[in-house]
């Protein structure tokens, strides 16, 4: 049968909950607005672990606003209100007690356009690290280059630690700020159309570097580019308007979606 | 979630909905050329027209380069649009189906050559009642399952693929028969065996019609049904609930 390995194999219904060992983040009836206008409505899906789970959309639909909030980047704007539970590892990041610095060591962020710190690479991906805890230079080194390894950099850059990050080209930035977000060891990266800045052939590789990050962290994706979330995303959800339209495993999704709306988005058909 | 044939006229790339369009009008092109092919070439033979057996033979290369602009056109439309979800199960059933028509266009081919093996043969020829028998069954198949493709009509594409076990036990029997003949009278050996090639390749064109209702079944719900048990086919074929 199609797509049987991500199937109920009694009811044939793609299987989107996964038991509390496997969830990463649990998202329930979530709604956000700006100023009172709605923004997200009522978003309820669980986000494996260890997976990458791509969000795909219209422009407006809410992706980005969703992934802000995973990070609780939208604190410091007061038009904005939100209600409902997003959960990390079982806990509210809303509660009281949630401290917003560790919750953003955490929950890493990348966004659309590469943005390297005006320093040099080394001090680039030390940034982080520096403000989390006092390491010994040895110590410090070791993560710096596990992180560089990890973003698939290092080989490019070894010789030239100590230049200005400004130097390197879209994709290695893009590649150093995902190092940079790594050195802190977060449990989640979400990535902001990761790529869309970056020629083919650094998408790819960004791309591949998504899924070697797999077996480290839990990837969350915005993308505007339905292949590549289809290449790269265990999961695929639909937003419209806000709202959750539908969400599966990728596979399914992209060769049978259960509704009008998203095989209509998928496909490139009028709504 | 089903499609219905106009499904993948909807693009905003008027392009794209074209593409699409071409490639069905040509798979049922395609079609209607193999399902004529059967038809001389079963007239042939019970009518001992060795004329249309020769030309039935000759048009097998027409169908064979349908068969390589269509999965041109799909090889296209993949690397160029990256189709996905229904627009993928097209491309994939027509480049399915056009292997099984293709398929069909060489068994016609066969059973031509028998009728013109067959037409040179003095003595009566036994067997042409199942002939005929068989190839109606066979015929209506093959209609059926392109009508079922052109309507994207799962209910029909089902109806052949019930009608198929149907065909392979008339075949069962009418090769019975035939042995039989071949028991009463040894002179009859050269010309039951034609027979019983026709026969064969009659059950495969029933089996290939049968494929094509499958990928009927695939493009419009998503399902894929080879190789699946028939008890379990009927189950799958009911419509979901909304």
């Amino acid at each position: 049968m199609l797509a049987s390995r991500h199937v109920d194999q009694a009811t044939q219904a793609p299987v989107t909950h996964f038991p509390a060992d496997q969830c990463c983040l649990e998202i329930d009836q979530f709604s956000l607005a700006y100023a009172g206008k709605p923004a997200l409505q009522r978003l309820t899906l669980q986000v494996p672990r260890h997976r990458v789970t791509a969000f795909i959309g219209p422009s407006g639909c809410g992706k980005s606003t969703f992934l802000r909030a995973i990070n609780r980047l939208h604190d410091l704007n007061e038009s904005v209100s939100h209600s409902g539970e997003i959960s990390l590892e079982g806990h509210n990041i809303h509660a009281p007690e949630m401290n917003v610095t560790e919750l953003r060591r955490r929950v890493g962020m990348v966004f659309q356009t590469p943005n390297p710190f005006p320093m040099s690479i080394y001090e680039n991906v030390a940034f982080g690290l520096r403000l989390q805890k006092r390491l010994a230079k040895r110590q410090r080194d070791d993560i710096i280059e596990w992180a560089l390894t990890s973003a698939a950099l290092w080989d490019e850059v070894k010789d030239r630690l100590h230049r200005s990050a400004w130097q390197l080209s879209g994709g290695q930035q893009q590649r150093l700020v995902i190092a940079r977000t790594l050195a802190v060891q977060p449990d989640v990266l979400l990535l902001d159309e990761p790529a869309s800045a970056l020629d083919p052939i650094s998408t790819l590789k960004i791309e591949e570097l998504i899924r070697n990050l797999k077996s480290q962290l839990t990837l969350v994706l915005v993308t505007h580019n339905m292949q590549q979330a289809a290449r790269v995303s265990d999961y695929t959800a639909f937003l419209q308007q806000g709202e959750l339209v539908e969400y599966g495993p990728t596979d399914h999704v992209f060769t049978n979606p259960r509704l009008q709306r998203t095989e209509n988005y998928i496909t490139g058909r009028m709504a | 979630m089903d499609i219905t044939s106009d499904t993948h006229s909807q693009h905003i790339s008027r392009q794209f909905n074209h593409e699409l369009e071409e490639l069905k009008t040509h798979l049922m092109a395609m079609g209607g050329m193999v399902e004529k092919q059967v038809q001389d070439a079963v007239f042939a033979l019970l009518e001992s027209d060795s004329r249309l057996a020769e030309k039935v033979r000759d048009n097998d290369r027409q169908v064979n380069d349908l068969q390589l602009q269509i999965d041109d056109e799909c090889t296209r439309i993949l690397a160029r649009r990256q189709p996905a979800a229904s627009d993928l199960r097209l491309v994939l059933a027509v480049i399915r189906a056009t292997s099984d028509l293709e398929r069909i266009g060489d068994e016609a081919s066969k059973i031509a050559r028998n009728a013109l093996s067959l037409s040179e043969s003095s003595n009566t020829i036994r067997g042409l009642v199942e002939v005929r028998h068989i190839s109606e069954h066979v015929r209506k198949m093959l209609r059926d399952s392109l009508t079922a493709f052109a309507r994207f009509d799962t209910e029909l594409a089902m109806q052949v693929v019930r009608e198929d076990e149907f065909v392979d036990s008339e075949y069962g029997s009418a090769m019975r028969s035939l042995m039989t003949f071949m028991m009463e009278d040894s002179r009859s050996i050269t010309s039951v065996l034609s027979i019983m090639w026709v026969l064969r390749a009659l059950e495969r064109v029933g089996d290939h019609a049968n494929n094509l209702a499958e990928h009927v079944v695939y493009l419009v719900k998503g399902l894929d049904i080879r190789h699946t048990d028939p008890e379990t086919l009927d189950q799958q074929a009911a419509p979901k609930k909304s």
